[in-house]
């Protein structure tokens, strides 16, 4: 054995260790706690979102969430499955609908201030039974939005896809629904399986299932 | 101190809308500009501090006139 090896196997930290243990243990400490805050600072917090939902008011917690983190510098994916593959539609028709959804408000976003404040309590089956009901309640709500300032989805999506958001699309579920890709933006950055997009996931420091 | 290199109109938008226009507004300043905001969104004093914070910008300073608030950053 040259003297080389035997430097670089054990004796050495081991003598070293039995003269100066506890000074070596406070150097590794002081050292690691500092790369550590090093590798974190530099860290660049990452986001992934799947989003499962077809609705106008589960459309918008994807896109808040999503833009609002890439204008904070983080990176972003965004995995559109199921019905949520309707909202990566070049045309955008997302309706909302009171029926079945009892925790949503009917209010009427015009009139005078004791008018708006009135929660309609429209029993179940003339939700249902009325024709163009739903129609009625997602202009009802497109107004609401507006009223308040708050962003259209088409806005949203619009920031996310500028600023470079990874829009992934689900292929099974493009199968499924008999859908072509030329229905979807071009935007739509790939078509995958949860077998790519689970790693995504993994490796991301916030994932949500929406 | 710098003087505001340009100027924000967020009035009347309402969370994410203002932290997402004044994103889009910094991208366009130099190192050391300043950005002015005015927004009428009381929410969007914590996130215009939670935007800093995260993206590195000086929030200079962050004040209500009346209804409304005025937030300055300055580009790192």
């Amino acid at each position: 054995m040259s003297t080389v090896t035997e430097i670089s196997s054990s004796r050495l930290p081991q003598d070293l260790l039995q003269k100066h243990g506890t000074a070596l243990d406070a150097w590794f400490d002081d050292r690691f706690a500092k790369k550590l805050k090093e590798v974190e600072e530099n860290k660049t917090p990452s986001l992934a979102i799947i989003a499962t939902k077809g609705t106008m008011d589960w459309a918008y917690p994807p896109f808040i969430l999503a833009s609002t983190a890439s204008a904070l510098g983080w990176d972003v994916s965004v995995f559109f499955t199921f019905y949520g593959l309707e909202l990566l539609k070049k045309e955008l028709n997302l309706q909302v609908s009171p029926l079945g959804n009892p925790g949503m408000p009917m209010k009427m976003p015009f009139g005078p201030e004791w008018f708006q404040g009135i929660n309609w309590n429209i029993p179940n089956a003339v939700m249902a039974g009325v024709p163009g009901f739903e129609k009625l309640a997602t202009g009802l709500m497109k107004k609401t939005v507006k009223n308040n300032g708050v962003a259209s989805i088409q806005e949203l999506r619009d920031v996310c896809v500028e600023a470079g958001v990874n829009l992934v699309a689900c292929q099974m579920t493009v199968d499924l629904f008999g859908y072509t890709r030329d229905e979807f933006i071009p935007e739509v950055k790939d078509w995958i399986g949860a077998a790519s997009f689970l790693p995504v996931a993994q490796q991301s420091d916030v994932c949500l299932f929406i | 101190m710098s003087t505001t290199a340009q100027e924000l109109d967020a009035r009347g938008l309402n969370c994410p809308l203002p932290i997402l226009r004044a994103k889009k507004a910094i991208n366009g300043l130099q190192h050391g500009q300043i950005l002015r905001v005015r927004a009428t969104d009381p929410g969007s004093v914590k996130d215009f501090d939670a935007f800093c914070k995260a993206t590195g910008n000086e929030l200079v300073s962050s004040e209500q006139d009346g209804g409304e608030y005025v937030f300055q950053i300055r580009k790192h």
